[in-house]
């Protein structure tokens, strides 16, 4: 082929445009099979029933129910729907599932904070159970009866009186004639009569997952498609100088290369080399061969080591005091036992496997895009920030993301396809990050130091608690950077008479953010490995000290000024409890052995694990069992949430045991899975998942397992060893023993 | 550029690419043939396996150079209509979170249970260990794949 230096030929994008002409958008919105004919048939609005954007009932009895939230492996795409179809009371396996797009009537569109269930329960309630409402009143007026003698059942209006019944597509004409009803009107049904919700429902993307039909992000294909690289600077903050952009352009397969100047805003389009070509590969291939010279001077002196230098210095140091009762100096020195430890945990990288990527597909009237984004509505604010075109002229496809965990979060690789589309002519374009680059680009979870004292009094309890929390500020030493921050609330805040906690900050140019459970996918940790610690000083069983410390049942309200869930002492201890009788604690295992227990609040969640590991002489670890209990309500999709904690749980073995992001002169050192590893199927440890639905507002699941896994798993390993991790990953320490 | 007659998912495929091109990106950008997936590049993931005469292979460390007429299995093509016993036990079992490596998963498991019918538990977690799975879902995995083994001992078409 030949790569000569104009490379798109005018007419070759006269075709592409001409073939475009907007006919994708029935493939997107039913992506089963065979539907694209009813989709037409659906233009004949008059007759369809659409009490609003989530449903739509035709005559032929065809019932979609709108998906609103992006689709990142949470499984709300299945979940939301089901809370619909509760209401209008349907066979869930006869519906079709349509995935929304950025649109303006839905409410908001993001997954993340697991906000998805508790945000949307009530919403999808009303909708479900207003269309409902409206098929019995069209059925009232068609049979000439009262409202009250009729019921549903699974698609149907039942007049039993009369043995009269119609299927809601029959109704459908009638319906989409009456009036909404007031919000205030509909009745939702009881929680006691639900038929879907709480039972096991299958992914409804599966049967496309399991035979490849599913499109991912990486997957979309559009007509005279182009596919682009992009090659960042290594150094956090680095610019381009120059490259050899005539030779990359000379490649095989190359149609452009050039310097995209980016701008200064570390969420936004940074600075780079893109090159555009006729295939991921020879994209790929030319990006090797680029030759940039990069202005690092940003670099220096950004180090992990240098990091855990000035730690050490500043702990040594007064930080700024985040929350202070009692007096801590007097308990530490009237306690019966005094206790530090020095606790760490590293950066991390969120490693989707799909890396970061967009399609992106420019033309006359704005910018198209099929994106994995996490929080679209924020993509779409950035792009037209960034590029200075208006946010109504950028459409947002919503696609499902091969993993979000919360890189998908942030919007960089929407605003770089953006930015890179409005160089290929018209052609539309798909930018795929290599697994290097997603690994060295990230909003990394950030490291955290902590620097612990806790007293043990005569009685054996906690009387003083001291942290010195040594974090990483962006570029400065004032701020904590994103996800780097701790609540003065956090646990075991509000639990100890005399507690202390300062924080000095270091500033650093890595981009941090958040990932799954921000903040707490440390500090707990941290928190309930020294509340271990202080439990086995005190010489006590470690549930034991647990349930004691969270003393009697009451809700503890956040500290004024701050924000939050209040914290429901019962529901933790309830699931505390249930994780220790699940998982026989106190029991006894012999030597190489042991069981380690933790606890953990987040995202309004409650969650106990027990973990149990063997550990060889030779100091080879395995993880045999973990035991969860997990109180986040009523169970939406018993499946999806069994999945989700077993997910959890194995993310959780991966991020203590084996994860870390190391840093070296301003550049992240690792570069793929061979140096970022994941736990494997050989390292999978049984999993007991057990639900307390406590009859609370049901809250999402994709987070609060997490955190509680890293702790669980290194008080097992000293229950086991005596060995006391205290950095992660564990694979740092040699857990031998004799 | 050279050309080469590649036997895809039963069908002859007339492609023209470099030479050290991966059979990946043959598959995804030249085919259309986008449920084998790009995770890693280097071997280590495995969410671009499929099968290469029955055995599988990673198709980004596969050129396309060195395929010949051999037979190329993706996960499109394992069954006509979704039916293989693992697509079924896969869906029974609701495996997949975001689903990404699914696809690689199954064409591991399709060749494993072809030399080996009647696995123990660790047999199955030792053949799937070379994929990895970002969401944590091996221990459904482990349990489809057991499964299907026993719907392919009872009569059901591999």
């Amino acid at each position: 082929m030949n790569a000569s230096h104009s490379p798109f030929s005018r007419r070759e994008f006269l075709r592409v445009t001409a073939l475009a002409g907007g006919g994708f958008a029935l493939s997107s919105a039913f992506p089963h099979e065979g539907w694209a004919e009813v989709g037409q048939a659906l233009d004949d609005t008059a007759k369809i029933f659409t009490p609003g954007p989530f449903i739509k009932i035709t005559p032929e009895g065809i019932i979609t129910i709108l998906a609103k939230n992006p689709e990142t492996g949470q499984g709300i795409k299945t979940s939301l729907p089901m809370i619909i179809a509760e209401e209008l009371d349907v066979d869930f396996s006869t519906i079709v599932i349509e995935q929304a797009a950025l649109r303006k009537d839905v409410g908001p569109q993001f997954a993340g904070g697991s906000r998805s269930t508790p945000d949307n329960y009530l919403r999808m309630r009303q909708a479900g159970a207003t269309a409902r409402a409206m098929l019995i009143e069209a059925a009232a007026q068609i049979w000439q009866v009262r409202s009250t003698e009729l019921s549903t059942n699974q698609g149907k209006v039942i007049h039993e009186a009369s043995g009269r019944s119609l299927t809601y597509g029959q109704l459908a004409t009638k319906a989409a004639t009456l009036p909404l009803p007031a919000e205030n009107t509909v009745k939702l049904k009881r929680d006691d009569s639900f038929r879907l919700l709480g039972s096991r429902v299958g992914g409804v993307d599966n049967p496309l997952i399991v035979t490849g039909r599913a499109e991912f992000g990486i997957d979309q294909k559009l007509p005279g498609l182009v596919y682009a690289a992009l090659e960042k600077c290594p150094v956090f903050g680095g610019k381009v100088v120059s490259a050899n952009l005539a030779r990359i352009k000379a490649l095989p397969g190359v149609l452009d290369a050039f310097v995209l100047e980016g701008t200064a805003n570390i969420n936004g389009l940074l600075p780079g080399v893109a090159i555009i070509a006729r295939s991921t590969w020879a994209a790929f291939s030319a990006k090797r061969q680029l030759q940039i010279v990069w202005d690092e001077s940003a670099a220096t002196g950004h180090s992990t080591e240098a990091y855990a230098g000035q730690a050490v210095a500043l702990a040594a140091g007064n930080g700024t005091k985040i929350r202070q009762e009692g007096d801590v100096t007097a308990a530490l020195a009237t306690a019966s036992k005094v206790v530090t430890g020095a606790y760490f945990y590293p950066f991390l990288n969120h490693a989707t496997l799909e890396p970061q990527g967009c399609t992106a597909w420019a033309r006359e009237d704005g910018i198209e895009f099929w994106t994995t984004s996490q929080t679209p509505g924020s993509g779409q604010e950035l792009v037209a920030s960034t590029l200075k075109i208006p946010k109504d002229k950028l459409k947002l496809n919503l696609v499902r993301a091969g993993g979000g965990f919360g890189r998908r979060l942030a919007n960089d690789y929407l605003v770089e396809a953006a930015a890179i589309a409005l160089r290929t002519q018209g052609a539309p374009v798909k930018l795929t990050w290599t697994r290097e680059d997603d690994m060295r680009h990230c909003f990394y979870r950030p490291a955290g130091f902590h620097f612990l004292k806790g007293a043990i009094d005569a009685h054996g309890r906690v009387s003083a608690w001291h942290n010195h929390f040594v974090t990483f500020g962006y570029k400065n030493t004032e701020r904590p950077a994103s996800s780097a921050s701790l609540s003065p609330d956090e646990l075991p805040a509000r639990f100890i008479p005399n507690f202390e906690l300062e924080q000095s900050i270091i500033s650093t140019i890595v981009p941090t953010g958040p990932m799954r459970a921000p903040g707490s996918n440390g500090l707990a940790f941290v928190m309930q490995s020294f509340i271990d610690e202080l439990a086995h000083a005190a010489g006590r069983d470690p549930v034991a000290f647990r349930l004691e410390l969270l003393g009697t049942d009451r809700v503890i309200p956040p500290a004024q000024g701050q924000r939050g869930n209040p914290y429901d002492v019962a529901r933790m201890k309830a699931v505390i409890a249930l994780a220790a009788e699940k998982s026989g604690w106190g029991q006894a295992l012999p030597r190489g052995q042991g069981r380690g227990v933790a606890f953990h609040f987040s995202h309004a969640g409650y969650v106990a694990l027990v973990a149990e590991v063997i550990v060889t002489p030779d100091g080879t670890l395995t993880v045999r069992q973990v035991t969860a209990a997990v109180d986040v309500g009523p169970i939406i999709n018993l499946s999806g949430a069994e999945n989700q904690v077993q997910g959890s749980i194995i993310d959780g073995i991966s991020m203590a045991w084996l994860q870390e992001i190391t840093h070296d002169r301003g550049r992240t050192v690792q570069s793929n899975f061979n140096d970022y590893p994941l736990l494997r199927s050989t390292e999978t440890p049984a999993v007991s998942v057990n639900f307390i639905q406590s009859k609370n507002p049901p809250t999402g699941l994709g987070e609060p397992v997490y955190p509680v896994v890293p702790p669980a798993i290194c008080n097992a390993i000293f229950a086991a060893t005596g060995h006391r991790i205290r950095k992660l990953p564990i694979s740092k320490t040699d857990l031998g023993w004799s | 550029m050279p050309t080469y007659n590649l036997k895809v998912n039963g069908a002859l495929h007339k492609i023209e690419a470099a030479a050290d091109t991966p059979l990946l990106w043959v598959l995804r950008d030249q085919l259309a043939l986008t449920g084998t997936k790009f995770g890693c590049g280097i071997g280590q993931c495995g969410a671009c396996t499929i099968q290469i005469n029955g055995v599988p292979a990673r198709s980004c460390q596969t050129p396309i150079s060195t395929v010949g007429a051999m037979r190329i299995t993706t996960i499109e093509g394992l069954s006509p209509d979704g039916s293989h016993p693992l697509q079924k036990a896969w869906c029974h079992h609701d495996v997949p979170q975001c689903g990404y490596c699914q696809a690689g998963q199954i064409m591991t498991a399709a060749a494993f249970l072809q030399s080996n019918p009647t696995p123990t538990e660790n047999e199955i977690d030792s053949a799937m260990a070379g994929n990895l799975c970002r969401c944590g879902t091996y221990l459904r995995i482990r349990a489809a794949v057991n499964e299907a083994a026993k719907l392919m001992q009872n009569g059901g078409r591999p």
